[in-house]
């Protein structure tokens, strides 16, 4: 038995320490927003926070998260309400939409980390992130968009 | 392999290359049954509740391109409501939504929206009808006299109201009306107004479902071991190492491998990777590329079946005062949508349910039958979201092992690929092998123009009623539209397969056409000392389309002054109905090609939902970008040698280009716009490539050539 903290609730899963994250997530836990791309951190579908910083779920045994917050897509908030998930819906960046709660959780680690981003700064932080429908021209106009959202400019007329 | 055949011959009448327009509105010759709860079945698509909802059925699969929006806003236009009213579902399998455009129910060629265009606009139509019908009849006041407001009320002349759902009960039991007006398009209010897309909520909160999200009660999951060689089999396997492993519950043999069944997928997984299996290698046990490209050449030798041919090419090219021909090859490639192959199914003594991310329901369905040993209309297929297609999943090969794993346990099976499987098992887009020739008269006019088609053909494996009469229509394309006014043009196309499966990929033949057509366009430009534009718009007198999105594309990449350093290629075409050019701006850094900007002008008609359209647009473009950079799949031994996106690389976020969209704001009927956009990548950026290094590039992926 392993007990994990994911999305701020303890939870106890009965799997092989050498599980990955990803699987436990989505076969033991049922959290499914979490996606499989590659299994080799190549991807960044199966991006997660461990307390907060980005990582990719694919590649973690389970047994190096026990001590960690964990949050998933279905964590970010109750109601897609998180600023990056706002932006996305306001810019309709998903297309077939299977990498976007990678792209998402990677977007808002980069936003904690750098409430204003530049698109330098988008690219180091989105480049592990793979979109195949080409999306990315949305991903950077929406993470611009959800830093406004977080930090509103006091200049900003509208 | 002909799993299709059956389907295929059917629903026939088709492909033919042209277009069959006979519009099939099911259920609308006969009297309405009366639903349980007073629903109301209008059609196929359209089902209204009781309890006022409404519910389109979408017979198409929802895999980026945005019809789970663009098909409930026609319904929406002429039912009368907004489309936030319409819930979707997706439709299961049924002969009642074939595709008239390429008969059977197939979300691909970039037809949906032309599919649906009038058909959908119709069903909505056809129910209003019967809706404002049936209050009127209660009322006692003529129809016309009533109205309907966007939330779906019917209102009287005298200010009454009815839900929908009010009378949906009696609207079931009224006659179907035969010819229901449409809208003027001038009147449209939802068809060509930017909407905001239906499934994005569902999408950024991770509760989309894709096939991998499937579970059902007591499922198992499943690995599966395939042959390493394509074409190979298995001889025998030795289970006993994996069935000590945590989890394990049973390896079972089945038409496409060995699927290791276990209570979860990496538990499955690590079992199959415990097998000791013995393969035998098959027919394609020294297939390379090296040996694929020599028996492209050779076949290059024999004519092809003649897909255009106007005037006397034979005559013309002994006539020419000069003649130039050149040799293009292009690479197989890898589908690779991101979410990995996969299927959950369901199988009983009666009956079987499979939940699958596919492109082609009834084809789904009959191979699960087949598979399963039951009965076509036993298998219920649900359609999930897809994690990508491309036209991967035209292709069924994941469909049947889960299928007999689920019937050898007893139980729901989930079967999921690993992305090195998928990788590795793709059905490739074909490569191919081409040889184009011009000639000129005294005067430098252009006379003649043959273009000589060589490749395996994706339709002669999948349909091959189709080719059996008549050459492969998605191996011509943009090629026997050749659109530039020469006297004298042939267009032919030899068959040659290559031993493995070959696949409809995004773009299909207008990606391995047009960058032969365009790229040599551009060398005839330059042979003759002419603009690649001036020359292109001189030969495109007659065709006004072509030459405004030439006109738009090039006027605002301000073609002809590029930024210091950076130059300029330009490509045209047309593809799905749809016409398209794009300008490339590229420079040359430390020998590798950088792609600052795409220019991509479209006239794709009347655009349905303009937002998605430009999306869509940007979205082949990166597909584009991608094989032109580094699309190339390496066949040694008859092993596909690249595993993930570490060795079969897709473009970041780093590496993207800004890319501009210009909608020419046309009224004519829409076009298709998934696909378009990328085949004219490759021929704007290796014309852009030869305006700064003078080197024509004749071959891709651009990885291949050294350009220091």
């Amino acid at each position: 038995m392993v007990t994990l903290n994911v999305n701020n609730r303890d939870v106890q899963v009965d799997v092989e320490s050498d599980t990955p994250l990803l699987w436990v997530l989505r076969d033991t836990l049922g959290l499914t927003g979490t996606k499989f791309g590659c299994g080799m951190a190549l991807c960044g579908a199966c991006t997660v926070h461990l307390n907060g910083v980005p990582t990719r779920s694919c590649v973690t045994p389970v047994s190096a998260v026990a001590d960690r917050k964990i949050t998933t897509i279905e964590g970010l908030s109750p109601d897609r309400s998180h600023p990056v998930q706002q932006a996305w819906i306001e810019l309709d960046v998903p297309q077939c939409g299977y990498c976007q709660s990678g792209q998402i959780m990677a977007a808002a680690a980069l936003l904690e980390q750098k409430p204003r981003p530049t698109d330098e700064d988008i690219d180091e932080a989105l480049s592990g992130n793979l979109c195949r429908c080409g999306t990315y021209q949305r991903i950077r106009a929406a993470i611009h968009r959800a830093a406004e959202l977080l930090t509103p400019r006091t200049t900003q007329s509208s | 392999m002909s799993l299709a055949r059956r389907e295929f011959l059917k629903n026939t009448a088709l492909l033919s290359g042209g277009l069959v327009l006979a519009i099939h509105l099911p259920g609308c010759s006969k009297p309405q049954s009366v639903a349980p709860g007073g629903h109301f079945d209008a059609n196929a698509w359209l089902r209204i509740g009781a309890d006022n909802s409404i519910t389109f059925l979408c017979d198409r699969s929802e895999m980026g391109q945005g019809v789970y929006t663009a098909l409930p806003m026609l319904i929406a236009e002429e039912l009368g409501v907004t489309v936030n009213r319409i819930k979707v579902e997706f439709a299961p399998a049924g002969a009642a939504y074939t595709n008239s455009l390429l008969g059977s129910q197939i979300t691909g060629g970039s037809t949906s929206v032309r599919d649906a265009w009038e058909k959908l606009r119709k069903a909505g139509a056809q129910a209003r009808a019967m809706l404002v019908g049936a209050a009127a009849d209660e009322w006692g006041v003529p129809a016309n006299t009533c109205y309907v407001e966007e939330d779906g009320t019917i209102v009287s002349p005298h200010g009454k109201r009815f839900t929908f759902g009010a009378v949906a009960g009696a609207a079931s039991k009224g006659p179907v009306p035969e010819n229901v007006p449409l809208k003027d398009p001038n009147e449209f209010k939802v068809i060509g107004t930017t909407t905001k897309r239906l499934d994005t909520p569902a999408k950024v909160d991770g509760s989309a479902q894709y096939g991998i999200d499937v579970k059902l009660p007591g499922m198992l999951y499943a690995a599966l071991a395939q042959p390493p060689t394509l074409g190979g089999k298995l001889e025998s396997f030795d289970d006993s190492a994996a069935k000590s492993m945590p989890g394990f519950k049973a390896a079972v043999k089945t038409s496409s491998g060995v699927a290791v069944v276990a209570d979860s997928w990496w538990r499955a997984r690590k079992a199959r990777d415990a097998l000791k299996i013995r393969w035998e290698p098959g027919p394609n046990a020294t297939l390379s590329n090296a040996v694929i490209f020599r028996g492209l050449e050779r076949a290059s030798r024999q004519e092809g079946k003649i897909a255009r041919q106007e005037g006397d090419i034979a005559s013309a090219l002994k006539a020419a005062h000069r003649t130039i021909t050149r040799e293009y090859q292009l690479p197989l490639l890898a589908h690779a949508t991101l979410e990995p192959q996969n299927c959950t199914a369901d199988v009983r003594a009666d009956g079987c349910d499979i939940y699958v991310p596919t492109q082609l329901q009834l084809i789904a369905q009959s191979t699960a039958a087949q598979a399963a040993g039951l009965k076509a209309e036993q298998v219920n297929v649900h359609t999930t979201f897809l994690g990508g297609g491309f036209g991967r999943r035209l292709d069924v090969d994941f469909i049947p092992a889960a299928v007999e794993a689920s019937k050898a346990v007893g139980k729901p099976v989930k079967l999921l690929w690993t992305r090195e499987d998928d990788t590795t098992h793709d059905t490739y887009r074909p490569p191919a092998f081409d040889t184009v020739t011009a000639g000129f008269d005294r005067d430098g006019r252009l006379t003649a123009f043959r273009l000589h088609l060589v490749g395996p053909s994706v339709t002669a494996r999948m349909f091959p009623a189709v080719v059996e009469q008549a050459i492969d229509p998605f191996a011509i394309e943009a090629a026997a539209n050749y659109p530039y006014d020469v006297p004298n043009i042939l267009v032919d196309y030899v068959q040659h397969e290559i031993g493995i499966d070959v696949g409809y990929v995004r773009s299909v033949s207008h990606a391995l056409n047009c960058f032969v057509v365009e790229s040599f366009m551009d060398e005839l430009a330059h042979e003759s000392k002419k603009d690649p534009v001036e020359l292109r718009m001189g030969l495109l007198a007659k065709q006004p389309r072509y030459r405004e999105v030439l006109r738009l594309a090039t006027q605002e990449a301000r073609y002809g002054s590029p930024p210091k350093g950076r130059t300029h290629g330009v490509a045209v075409m047309e593809g799905y109905g749809t016409y398209m050019a794009q300008v490339a701006e590229i420079s040359l850094e430390g020998g590798k090609v950088k792609v600052h900007r795409i220019v991509c002008a479209v006239d794709c008609g009347r655009a349905v939902n303009p937002d998605t359209v430009v999306a869509q647009v940007e979205s082949g473009i990166v597909f584009g970008l991608t094989s032109t950079l580094w699309g190339d799949i390496d066949v040694r031994n008859g092993r596909v040698q690249q595993t993930n996106f570490d060795t079969y690389r897709l473009l970041r976020m780093n590496e993207m280009p800004r890319i501009d969209t210009f909608l020419v704001d046309s009224r004519e009927a829409p076009g298709g716009i998934g696909e378009p956009s990328t085949a004219l990548v490759a021929p704007a950026i290796c014309n852009a490539i030869h305006v700064a290094t003078g080197r024509r590039l004749r071959s891709l992926p651009l990885a291949r050539h050294k350009l220091a």
